[in-house]
């Protein structure tokens, strides 16, 4: 069976050149960055290359590039860096409640360490407020962190309006942009910006590989203390091969970004519209325009989602749901809940993220496909049609709660 | 993670669908997860369920719990369905992962809960 993959807001495949690169820097060219024989200077030169072109992808200066390990250390390092750093001119964070777990984790960790934090509603479409960033802001404030774009529904933020304020105010903002570098047109200097956090394994690149980009003059403290590498700010031998191979993924991405990203948004917009048209019950979730190339969510009432995404697997396609049963922790995506949505709408969520390898025949194929698959869930579905008339004399006398 | 046992009865299914003159209907939710489980029984003078079906919205191993539970106790007197236990309907589909054990919780819940709505019907 062909194998469809619409899972790339969870990882992409790594590009082909970008694994031969790789593979070069690990076996021939695997010199210590930090040696000063030639195999050490090969290392280096690479790395030192590899930060211009990650800077250039985000229109930053070179020195204003860290490598780390991913979207999550680059999170822990911006907020916690920043947050002890500042401590003494403030105590208090501002962020939104539908960040991912490597941002709102870290700041229930900061709670607990004498740090406030307020974490901002978002409206129906998954869309932060710039008021509310401005009314939430005290002279206490230090940091404020709003992702680039959500990861579940795709909405882009107001990232320029919040940074303008931040700046305005004299308060450090950061940006989750794991999902949208790459993905998406980012500026940090147009955009105000002063630290992003960014990842490879979203951008065709390899797992494991990240950057954080620091506006030069921001007062931060490493998280990871050790050796004096990239500049004091991250102990830790480079990841050489890592760290080439998401140089070469940035230039591809800023290279392809205006054809890749029309090519996708033309794919997503074929799914939405279809889906809107010909499946009963289904609702869009996130913005109906400001939402990343390669994103579709839709909750479909009365089907759960792992049911879905299984029925899916089976005919060869992979996608995602927010729903409960596929969270391993059984609630449901607190993304779609801040949004609005009821327990039983974020159970039927499905999310396709397309990528560059997506054609529109597997477009098509799953518009072919869905429909029937989610006949017969409804048709199971003792909330659909007539059956769900067909109570029982005594409904749901023994709801369990665990 | 599912067994090839869960994985044929959530693909094939046995027994879905509703009973429109069901003698018994029983239904469940989890509290925690939103799912819901339904069964409808038929049952002869003997006591002895002759047909039987469910409408489950959960995920793959509330369905495949369900349309188990519908496989052991069709057929059964209702005092042997009475002891079809969750765990023997997980042991059935050679086990569910740890996570999903809450699920098997519903199926047998839910048949239990139809005989006991036929019991109250029929003043037993
Ligand atoms: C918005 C966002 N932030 C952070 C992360 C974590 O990134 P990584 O997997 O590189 O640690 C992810 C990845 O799922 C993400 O989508
Ligand atoms: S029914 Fe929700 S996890 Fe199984």
């Amino acid at each position: 069976m062909k194998r469809i993959y619409f899972d790339h807001s969870a990882t992409t495949p790594v590009d082909k050149d970008v694994a031969k690169l790789v593979l070069e820097y690990m076996t021939d060219k695997f010199g210590n960055a930090s040696s000063i024989h030639s195999f050490g200077r090969e290392a280096r030169r690479a790395v030192e290359e590899s930060r211009e072109k990650v800077a250039a992808l985000l229109g930053a200066e070179n020195n204003e590039i860290f490598f780390t390990s991913g979207g999550t250390e680059g999170d822990n390092f911006a907020i916690k860096g920043v947050a002890y750093a500042n401590r003494k001119k403030g105590n208090h964070i501002i962020t939104s409640s539908i960040e991912h777990h490597a941002v709102l984790h870290t700041c229930e960790y900061l709670a607990k360490n004498g740090f406030e934090i307020t974490y901002l509603p978002v409206d129906e479409y998954g869309m932060v407020n710039v008021e509310d960033v401005k009314n939430a802001i005290t002279d206490k404030t230090i940091l404020i962190s709003v992702m680039y774009a959500n990861n579940e529904v795709g909405t882009i933020q107001p990232i320029k309006e919040i940074g303008a304020l931040a700046k305005a105010r004299g308060i450090y903002f950061h940006t989750d942009a794991v999902q949208a570098a790459g993905n998406y047109p980012i500026n940090v200097k147009d955009e105000n910006i002063d630290l992003l956090t960014m990842s490879g394994h979203k951008l065709y690149g390899p797992k494991g590989t990240g950057a954080l980009y620091i506006r030069r003059g921001v007062r931060i403290e490493p998280v990871q203390h050790g050796g004096a590498h990239e500049r004091n700010m991250r102990a830790g031998t480079e990841n050489a091969p890592g760290i080439v191979g998401l140089g070469l993924a940035c230039e591809i991405a800023k290279r392809e970004m205006n054809e890749k990203n029309s090519r996708i948004a033309a794919l997503r917009d074929k799914i939405i519209r279809e889906v809107t048209a010909k499946i009963p019950h289904a609702k869009l979730n996130g913005h109906p325009t400001l939402r990343l190339p390669g994103n579709v969510n839709f909750s479909f009432l009365y089907v759960e989602g792992e049911s879905l995404l299984l029925n899916l697997d089976m005919k060869g396609i992979a996608a995602s749901s927010g729903s409960a049963c596929t969270s391993g922790s059984l609630d449901p995506s607190h993304v779609l809940l801040a949004m609005g949505l009821t327990h039983e709408v974020a159970h039927g969520s499905l999310r396709v993220t397309l990528g560059r390898g997506n054609t529109e025949e597997e477009v098509d194929y799953l518009l072919e496909v869905l429909p029937e698959i989610l006949d017969r869930l409804r048709a199971m579905s003792p909330l659909y049609g007539e059956s769900a008339n067909l109570k029982p004399a005594n409904p749901c006398s023994t709801c369990h709660v665990h | 993670m599912y067994t090839e046992k869960v994985m044929d009865h959530f693909s094939n299914p046995r027994n879905v669908g509703d009973i429109k003159d069901a003698d018994g209907v029983g239904e469940v939710g989890n509290a925690k997860c939103g799912d819901i489980m339904r069964i409808y029984l038929k049952v002869d003078d003997n006591d002895v369920i002759t047909d039987v079906k469910f409408k489950t919205f959960g995920c793959g191993a509330a369905i495949a719990t369900s349309s188990m539970v519908t496989e052991m106790v069709k057929g059964k007197t209702l005092d042997e369905a009475l002891e079809v236990t969750n765990a023997a309907v997980a042991e059935a589909l050679g086990g569910l992962p740890p996570v999903k054990m809450h699920c098997s919780n519903l199926a047998a819940d839910a048949m239990h809960e139809a005989i006991k709505d036929y019991k109250a019907k029929k003043g037993k």
